[in-house]
């Protein structure tokens, strides 16, 4: 049938009138997408992988040397560079937790008749909307222990939410759970309208209490679309760079892609800098992997 | 419409034609720079050289924190977008041995350069390696590091006598760094918002290195042998032990928050009545005596980096050199222009517009000494600088300085002792991944 479908044409359609196939219609969409993609997706992936064996230097004329493992053995016997993926695996948790509870959260106060909830919905949508880059820059403002508007509004003096290496993750945490809450708070509120209400009525009738309303068929319809806010978020939370940066240096916020950005591109280890890459790369791919099984399982159900 | 499509090749043709006609008439320079005071006084000048010579040379910057990275990735990718760029003193192992930059030794050796401009500014801008009589690069903006103070602070009646009893000497610019570290602490007043020191702490590129550097150098310490790399026994040694656990006691007398900072921050703690005294360099300073952007302009002094408890004086070197880009399309032209920047009128009228000349004979005279209230303390400095290393892996050897330091002077991790040492082993590794030692 598929083949039908490609190979025949409505001799009415204007594609006949001006003699081109279906195939041919087909081929002109499909296959600049896939050259693109190959040019520049497959091809750099494949490339850089080669390097990542070798010791090359982008800032060197120097030819590059085959080393075998060396990169991968070394990166992952550096202590530097474990705790920078702890520092990664702490910011993924905290952030996409903190994401998940208030995006939720907030869906659920909003999944209601209230009045102008249209209006409120648009503003509640605005950080997400922003450039990571001007949001690290104000916020740096708001977090200013003598300036800040952070401080003065809580009424904690001088704290220094960047400065302390204690606290400064959890403050570009916090900027993240702001900036991206409304995006899981999106997906929610879709998940959520899509529950049927005669599920709710039925509960009801039983004399089911909220809790277990909420437990019992909120939670489980909603699941999918959740474990999907998830996915999306874990992965941007991983690759995360431009808040991190911009908002402190401190070493416990150096996460991964901070120091593979400083191994390319300041120190120009471009053969050790693409292991790394790979190395995230890998790491990626398997909490993805076990994310989209679990969403199968959740499906399932 | 096959006659629509012709005569709007033949017009877009004509378009080409035309432009790329102007274009070959008209000589175009670019030098690329960081986006910084010093930039815009170059561009000042070099319109000079367009009015005399027609060419137009453009000065094209970009912020501090990507000029190494964005430098680099068009020199790696052999563009001709600049003609010329004015590195920073630590690129030029990295640039002459990857051949990104033209060798001057003939023009530096025809013009008597070495003569001519300030001794440390040839060592550290333009020769590489060491000692080897090749240059790449003709000082153009010599820098150091300096100090600005509070001078209303500093000679209130009131302060003095509670200094003196409390130290037992006058409260005066500091004669050496233990001065430093009391006039610092006595500032110290988080209740009213007054604090002692400002000091470099951003860890993104050198900022912190450079105010590490200033406490090293002073206390007689180095960073390790250039000629050899030996490091061993050199960065781990007792003076630079006392050097960096004084950096860290200056740490704990400055304002909150202050663990990112570098030029502005430092500049700020200035303008906003914070710090008593602040670490920054020259090329800065000319904002400090500028009422427009210093409500304070008036009562700020300036003295240069203190010696250490053995007298020794050193303070971390700034500045830059201009170089040729191996790749512009424009090399003659570029060469010509330097002709020009090296004349003595051209290095006078430099130094008048705000650019730190390296020129020893514009440094020498006395209008350049007395022109500014921070010229002699800038003169005085140039001629006891020392650098970090400028081996082409240099900016390895500024990370692993900055992994290791910054955690002990901002988050009390480890002792100085046991910071340097593994330091002392890093740049051990990296020079033998590099074969710079066996």
């Amino acid at each position: 049938m598929a083949t039908a479908v490609m190979t025949t044409l409505d001799p009415n359609s204007r594609s006949a009138a001006r003699g081109m196939s279906d195939l041919t219609i087909r081929n002109l969409f499909i296959i600049p997408t896939i050259v693109f993609l190959i040019v520049f997706n497959i091809f750099p992936l494949i490339y850089s992988l080669g390097y990542s064996f070798t010791d090359f230097r982008a800032s060197s004329p120097a030819a590059a040397n085959f080393v075998g493992l060396q990169n991968y053995r070394e990166l992952l016997n550096d202590p530097f560079i474990w705790s920078n993926f702890a520092i990664t695996a702490k910011y993924v948790i905290v952030s996409v937790v903190g994401q998940v509870i208030v995006g939720f959260g907030v869906a659920l106060l909003l999944n209601r008749d209230i009045p102008l909830k249209g209006l409120l919905t648009t503003l509640l949508l605005l950080p997400m909307m922003l450039s990571m880059a001007v949001v690290g820059l104000f916020w740096k403002l708001l977090y200013d222990p003598s300036f800040g508007i952070i401080n003065y509004t809580l009424g904690l003096g001088s704290f220094e939410w960047l400065s302390n290496p204690d606290m400064a993750l959890y403050a570009v945490a916090i900027t993240d759970i702001w900036m991206w809450s409304p995006f899981v708070m999106l997906l929610s509120l879709a998940g959520l309208s899509a529950v049927p209400k005669h599920l709710y009525e039925a509960a009801a009738i039983d004399r089911a209490g909220s809790f277990y309303t909420f437990f019992r068929i909120t939670l489980p319809l909603v699941a999918p679309i959740l474990m999907i806010a998830v996915i999306f978020r874990t992965m941007e939370a991983f690759k995360t760079f431009d808040l991190a940066y911009i908002l402190t240096s401190q070493p416990t916020t150096e996460v991964i892609s901070i120091r593979l950005y400083k191994m390319a591109f300041q120190e120009w280890q471009t053969g050790r800098s693409c292991a790394l890459a790979y190395i995230v790369l890998i790491m990626i791919l398997a909490i993805t992997n076990i994310y989209v099984k679990y969403l199968n399982k959740v499906k399932e159900r | 419409m096959r006659k629509t499509m012709t005569s709007m090749l033949a017009g877009i043709g004509l378009v080409l034609a035309c432009g790329t006609s102007v274009y070959a008439q008209d000589k175009e320079l670019t030098i690329f720079w960081a986006e910084w005071d010093p930039a815009n006084y170059l561009q000042e000048l070099v319109n000079l050289y367009e009015a005399e010579t027609g060419v137009k040379v453009t000065v094209e910057t970009t912020p501090w924190s990507d000029f190494q990275t964005k430098a680099f990735t068009e020199f790696n990718a052999k563009g001709s977008a600049y003609d010329m760029v004015v590195g920073d003193s630590q690129w030029i192992g990295a640039a002459s041995e990857a051949g990104h930059y033209v060798d001057l030794t003939d023009f530096f050796n025809k013009n008597n350069l070495k003569e001519v401009m300030a001794p440390a500014t040839v060592k550290y801008y333009a020769e590489y390696p060491s000692d080897s009589g090749k240059y790449w690069s003709i000082p153009a903006e010599g820098d150091a590091v300096g100090w600005s103070y509070r001078k209303d602070w500093f000679e209130d009646p009131k302060e003095k006598e509670a200094f003196k009893a409390k130290y037992g000497y006058d409260l005066d610019v500091p004669k050496d760094f233990k001065a430093l570290r009391d006039i610092a602490e006595f500032f110290y007043r988080p209740d009213e918002k007054r604090y002692g020191v400002a000091i470099y702490t951003d860890n993104s590129y050198d900022a912190l290195v450079m105010g590490v550097e200033n406490a090293i150098f002073s206390f007689g310490g180095e960073l390790g042998d250039y000629a050899s790399y030996k490091v061993d026994g050199i960065i781990n040694s007792e003076q630079n032990v006392k050097a960096l656990e004084a950096y860290k006691e200056l740490y704990s007398f400055t304002p909150p928050g202050w663990a990112k900072s570098f030029f502005i921050e430092d500049n700020q703690a200035i303008t906003e009545n914070l710090a008593a005294m602040s670490m920054n360099y020259f090329a800065f300073f000319p904002a400090l005596i500028n009422e427009a952007s210093n409500p304070n302009a008036k009562v700020t002094g300036f003295f240069a980096n203190p010696p250490g408890p053995n007298g020794d004086q050193f303070a971390a070197l700034g500045g830059q050199g201009i170089s040729v880009i191996s790749y512009s399309n424009n090399k003659e032209e570029a060469m010509k222009f330097l002709e020009w920047f090296i004349k003595e009128d051209t290095q006078k009228k430099w130094a008048e517009l705000g650019g730190y000349t390296a020129s020893a004979k514009v440094l020498e005279s006395p209008e350049f000494q007395n022109a500014t209230p921070y010229n002699k303390a800038f003169y005085e400095t140039m001629f006891k600088v020392k650098d970090f290393w400028a081996t082409p892996e240099y900016a390895e050897l500024l990370i692993q300085m900055n992994q290791r330091v910054y955690p002990y002077i901002t988050g009390n991790q480890g002792t100085a002792k046991e910071v340097l040492d593994s330091l002392a082993a890093d740049w051990n590794a990296t020079f033998k991944k590099y074969n710079r030692v066996k």
